[in-house]
């Protein structure tokens, strides 16, 4: 795959920021009504709700945690990016708002998982 | 007779080349050409043809980046071939020359440019003007922002290149198209043009500027250094404006 | 209405939802970082949110914004990378807004009575 033509023609930042971005909404898109049906379970009680909280309190829910929120904070900042490209006139590549984009998620990252671990 | 230093074939440096042949199925064939000093990839080519294959097809016409006709996928990027020298575009004496993405092939490394041209016609490309060759010159002030967002899109010489680089043209057909878009861009910027909610409407519809993810492919390979992203955006905003007033 | 006047704001929608959105998830996200420290339980994110109206109203709008935005973005996706378009994909996106407010609203509710 690396190397090859399809690869090279794509191969410059504001490509990868659109593919993160794809991605990074679909996996939130499929997250979403997991995370509403999981807060639901508060509608039958505390005890459900700690039952699923404990559930997740172990390494690989963390570090999946940890990935999520990183996934959410890479959407919000490329998100923002774009918004600004679409929304005011400007020149140039602008590849310095994708730079900016993917430091802010990798900081929200973590801080996530200082707090988590 | 004397054979020069340059020309001793022994010690001549080469460059690896495949070249493809043929249209929508074809193969791509291997050749040794020549490596010279501010080789040019359309000098590979012109080589190839004028020396080891005859039968080769491209397109070029003035050779210094004016025209658009030569652009070709070189190394797996668009580009102009006339103004991208070999030492640009290879680190390592390999050269892979295929034909422009996204449209059909009629033979070799020559596209048939029909539906990138189409497009223009579809994004209302043609200048719309209220008054005749009598009237006086009108007169556009260089400063004005519409002026200078014309200025920044004007250059483009229809090469095809962002057309082959945008993936939304290859994943909806339909999609007008980063070089179409730039065009309806500077028209709705030109202050004597009549026809702009028409034009509006026609990028506005499916297929057109909406569609457009802002990857900035186009503007990444533009050889003229437009950024139809830019304008894309621009036509978005009008366009939203105008739905908002209930103009399209 | 025409369908390009349609697309236009479908368009505005999903850009307007996206800076809201932006708002609310940094809120959220910056929620998430103050609330996990020293571990989760449902007393103390119960004891945050029961009969908490501003708090309501937030992740009320939240989820209308995300509702709006999620099903536009996977339509985009489905046009581009699958051959599934037309009424039936609108349908299916509608259906997908329906119960993105639903189930969201439903989680609200959940948390703050």
């Amino acid at each position: 795959m690396i190397g090859s033509p399809a690869y090279r023609a794509r191969h410059h930042p504001a490509y990868w920021a659109f593919l993160v971005h794809r991605l990074s909404g679909l996996v939130l898109t499929l997250f979403l009504p997991l995370h509403f049906l999981v807060l639901g379970q508060a509608l039958r009680g505390e005890a459900a709700l700690d039952g699923l909280l404990r559930w997740t309190d172990n390494l690989p829910l963390k570090a999946a945690e940890t990935l999520l929120v990183t996934t959410a904070a890479a959407h919000l900042a490329g998100g923002l990016r774009l918004l600004l490209l679409e929304g005011f006139a400007w020149r140039g590549p602008r590849k310095d708002l994708a730079a900016l984009a993917a430091g802010v998620s990798l900081a929200v990252a973590l801080l996530f998982a200082l707090a988590v671990f | 007779m004397g054979v020069t230093a340059g020309e001793s074939s022994a010690q001549e440096a080469m460059l690896d080349v495949r070249v493809w042949h043929g249209a929508e199925h074809g193969e791509f064939r291997h050749y040794q050409v020549p490596r010279r000093d501010s080789q040019t990839v359309l000098d590979v080519v012109t080589y190839i043809q004028r020396h080891l294959d005859p039968a080769l097809s491209y397109r070029f016409a003035c050779r210094v980046g004016m025209c658009g006709s030569c652009a070709m996928t070189v190394n797996g990027v668009a580009r102009w071939t006339c103004r991208s020298h070999v030492d640009q575009v290879t680190a390592d004496g390999r050269l892979e020359i295929a034909p422009l993405a996204h449209l059909p092939v009629v033979r070799d490394l020559v596209t048939d440019m029909r539906p990138f041209f189409d497009k223009w016609a579809r994004a209302k490309g043609r200048f719309q003007g209220a008054t005749t060759r009598s009237d006086p010159v009108a007169r556009v002030p260089p400063d004005t922002p519409e002026r200078r967002a014309v200025d920044a899109a004007i250059e483009c010489i229809g090469c095809g290149v962002c057309y082959a680089a945008c993936d939304v043209v290859g994943w909806r057909p339909e999609y007008l198209g980063p070089a179409a878009l730039n065009r309806a861009w500077t028209l709705v910027n030109d202050v004597r043009d009549v026809s702009r909610l028409e034009r509006l409407r026609a990028v506005a519809a499916e297929g057109g500027c909406l569609s457009c993810h802002s990857h900035t492919s186009c503007s990444e390979r533009c050889p003229k250094k437009i950024a139809p992203t830019a304008g894309i955006s621009g036509l978005k905003r009008a366009c939203a404006r105008a739905a908002l007033g209930g103009e399209l | 209405m025409t369908p390009a006047r349609r697309d236009a704001l479908l368009w505005l929608a999903q850009r307007w939802s996206a800076a809201v959105l932006a708002l609310c998830l940094a809120v959220h996200l910056a929620v998430i970082i103050y609330a996990v420290r020293g571990g989760l339980t449902a007393a103390e994110i119960l004891g945050r949110t029961r009969g908490n109206a501003p708090l309501a109203v937030f992740y009320g709008l939240f989820v209308v914004a995300v509702s709006i935005h999620a099903p536009l973005g996977l339509r985009a996706i489905l046009s581009e990378w699958t051959l599934w378009r037309g009424r039936s994909q609108a349908w299916a996106m509608a259906a997908l807004a329906v119960l993105l407010f639903g189930l969201g609203l439903r989680a609200v509710w959940a948390v703050v009575q």
